[in-house]
């Protein structure tokens, strides 16, 4: 199967990070990138797809300046054959302005399946799979857990909230990627050094409009200093009489 | 005055919680601009049109009721479709969504059926003139974002548990409309809901959240966690990734990061220490409460209230004063 996987470099937020003087974007001192952690589980549905179906191509699209290209070169010694950069100086923060980008890319791709994940793990919006899905005209099932393909069709799990939804769709289709489908593998050496002579296309980015756009960008303000009620079962009533009165949750 | 409108939510013939949320914020947006007409989509089966006085009594002047037997479950394309066919027809400032499941699946493609912008997972948000402001958690929780959405209507979808529903009761004028899609023709088809067990009551929806972490030792002590769950009422189990991972709990109960973000009015933390990737999953719970041997424990950091010392001794104890304080015992 012909397969586009579109993926996001992201800051590793792991890691201690700080708001710059804008306000409104992370300070980049000392800042890491990687490849946000569904797009991995998105990339190894993929290669696993082609692995058990036989010979087919892994394409991934990645949007951004181009320190995407590391992100697209680590998915490619992951296995994938080949890298689209759609160049932007930067990711809008409207997932309809990448929605457009990439639906321009891959309308007339002859892809089989477009994977995306479930949503990054900066701007945590989820949603532009299924737009990009909309303004191809092509199903889509969002945030699935459990897929398989076979003669055109495929079945996937979603899970909702207390129960799964078994849901049919026709290929070609979109799919949003959740955790635990597929543990993604790890680059191998053999994969890195074959990632050198793979194919990395540059295309301009043809965004859409932003008009989500970030105002200011804030670390959450820290909780009123903890208290602690006290020492073991003898603790419970006075942890009981505050539920009560103070924080009248009870 | 500006128009809003609310997308309720169904699941099993019944409202979801959400859907209340989602009215509710329509009602308080519209009232912001001085009053407007609320509007509200309820899609089901023949007989959801009986839900529709509800979500008269949280604010809203229509419900758009849209009965179909194929409808019973949530049908993205037809649902897609219809929701943006009565979007464009009431031409509200907004449209509200929960953030919930189907919610994030249904909203992003109704914004690109109506060619509009999205702000998805939102806590709060304000009407500021010809924009909405949002605040949306950003990096997994560890800054939030105060983002402008401009275009009209701007769609907006909020964190289950964000907004509290409120009464603002009026008698909803019904109107029943067809699908904007042929249900039997729709491309993508929701076979069947599997039970995956677990929480009774739905993490996203529970005023009040017990959650255990590996301190608990073992799957069985779990009933500890249950038990004070069941003397709260309206409390649903959660748990730690480690948990989960560990099969002590269905992976739907974890809570986190990579599971289920969470805002309860009360959350209590059973022998759970607090790692970052939990955190990012409660943070934003109004009320927490630690009980934990470890007094450097991370989690007391975040507690409102702590409790150090053995689990084993304290949360029967707490199951019991709970009891007495909800007139159980």
């Amino acid at each position: 199967m012909k397969i586009a996987v579109c993926i996001k470099r992201v800051p590793d937020t792991e890691m201690r990070f700080s708001i710059a003087a804008d306000g409104k974007s992370l300070d980049q001192a000392g800042l890491k990138y990687d490849m946000s952690d569904f797009d991995g589980y998105a990339v190894e549905v993929a290669l696993r797809l082609n692995e058990k179906q036989g010979p087919g191509e892994v394409v991934v699209v990645a949007v951004g300046p181009d320190g995407v290209q590391e992100t697209l070169r680590k998915a490619i010694s992951m296995g994938a054959e080949r890298g689209v950069q759609l160049k932007a100086d930067a990711v809008p923060f409207d997932g309809m302005a990448i929605a457009a980008a990439l639906a321009a890319e891959l309308k007339d791709g002859g892809y089989d399946l477009i994977l995306f994940g479930r949503q990054s793990t900066d701007s945590a919006n989820g949603s532009v799979g299924p737009m990009t899905a909309q303004m191809l005209g092509l199903p889509c099932v969002s945030a699935i857990s459990e897929l398989e393909i076979t003669g055109g069709r495929g079945v996937a799990h979603r899970e909702l909230e207390g129960v799964a939804e078994v849901v049919e769709f026709p290929l070609p289709a979109v799919l949003t990627i959740d955790e635990g489908i597929a543990r993604p593998r790890l680059p191998s050496l053999k994969g890195i050094m074959a990632a050198k002579k793979k194919t990395l296309d540059v295309r301009p980015a043809q965004l859409g409009e932003a008009r989500l756009t970030v105002e200011k960008l804030e670390l959450p303000a820290e909780r009123a200093a903890g208290r602690i009620v006290g020492e073991g079962a003898d603790a419970v009533p006075e942890l009981v009489r505050l539920l009560q009165t103070e924080a009248k949750v009870l | 005055m500006a128009d809003m409108f609310a997308f309720a939510e169904v699941r099993g013939g019944a409202l979801r919680s959400v859907a209340a949320e989602a009215v509710t914020a329509a009602r308080q947006a519209a009232d912001a601009t001085g009053g407007g007409t609320v509007t509200a989509l309820l899609i089901g089966a023949p007989g959801i049109a009986a839900s529709a006085e509800k979500l008269g009594a949280h604010g809203a002047d229509v419900v758009v009721v849209v009965e179909h037997a194929a409808l019973e479950r949530y049908s993205p394309e037809v649902h897609a479709a219809t929701a943006a066919a009565q979007i464009r027809a009431a031409a509200p400032r907004a449209a509200f969504f929960a953030a919930s499941a189907e919610g994030r699946d249904l909203a992003p493609r109704v914004a690109a059926a109506l060619g509009v912008s999205l702000a998805s997972d939102v806590t709060s948000f304000t009407i500021d003139g010809d924009a909405v402001v949002v605040r949306h958690p950003v990096f997994t929780g560890k800054a939030i974002a105060t983002l402008r959405l401009a275009g009209t209507p701007a769609l907006v979808s909020l964190r289950p548990g964000a907004v509290e529903p409120a009464e603002a009761a009026r008698t909803a004028r019904v109107e029943s409309a067809a699908p904007a899609a042929d249900p039997g023709a729709a491309r993508v088809v929701v076979r069947e809901l599997v039970d995956r067990g677990g929480a009774t009551l739905d993490l996203g929806e529970a005023k009040t959240i017990v959650a255990g972490g590996r301190g608990l030792r073992a799957a069985e002590n779990f009933a500890l966690v249950e038990a004070l769950a069941e003397a709260f009422g309206d409390a649903a189990v959660g748990a730690t990734r480690a948990v989960t991972d560990d099969g002590w709990r269905p992976a739907t109960d974890q809570i986190g990061q990579t599971g289920r973000v969470v805002s309860p009015q009360l959350y209590v933390a059973v022998g759970i220490s607090g790692a970052i990737q939990h955190l990012a999953g409660m943070r934003t719970a109004r009320t927490i409460v630690a009980i934990n041997r470890d007094k450097d424990a991370p989690i007391f950091k975040l507690a409102d209230y702590g409790i150090v010392g053995d689990l084993f001794e304290i949360v029967p104890r707490l199951t019991e004063e709970v009891r007495k304080a909800k007139g159980k015992a």
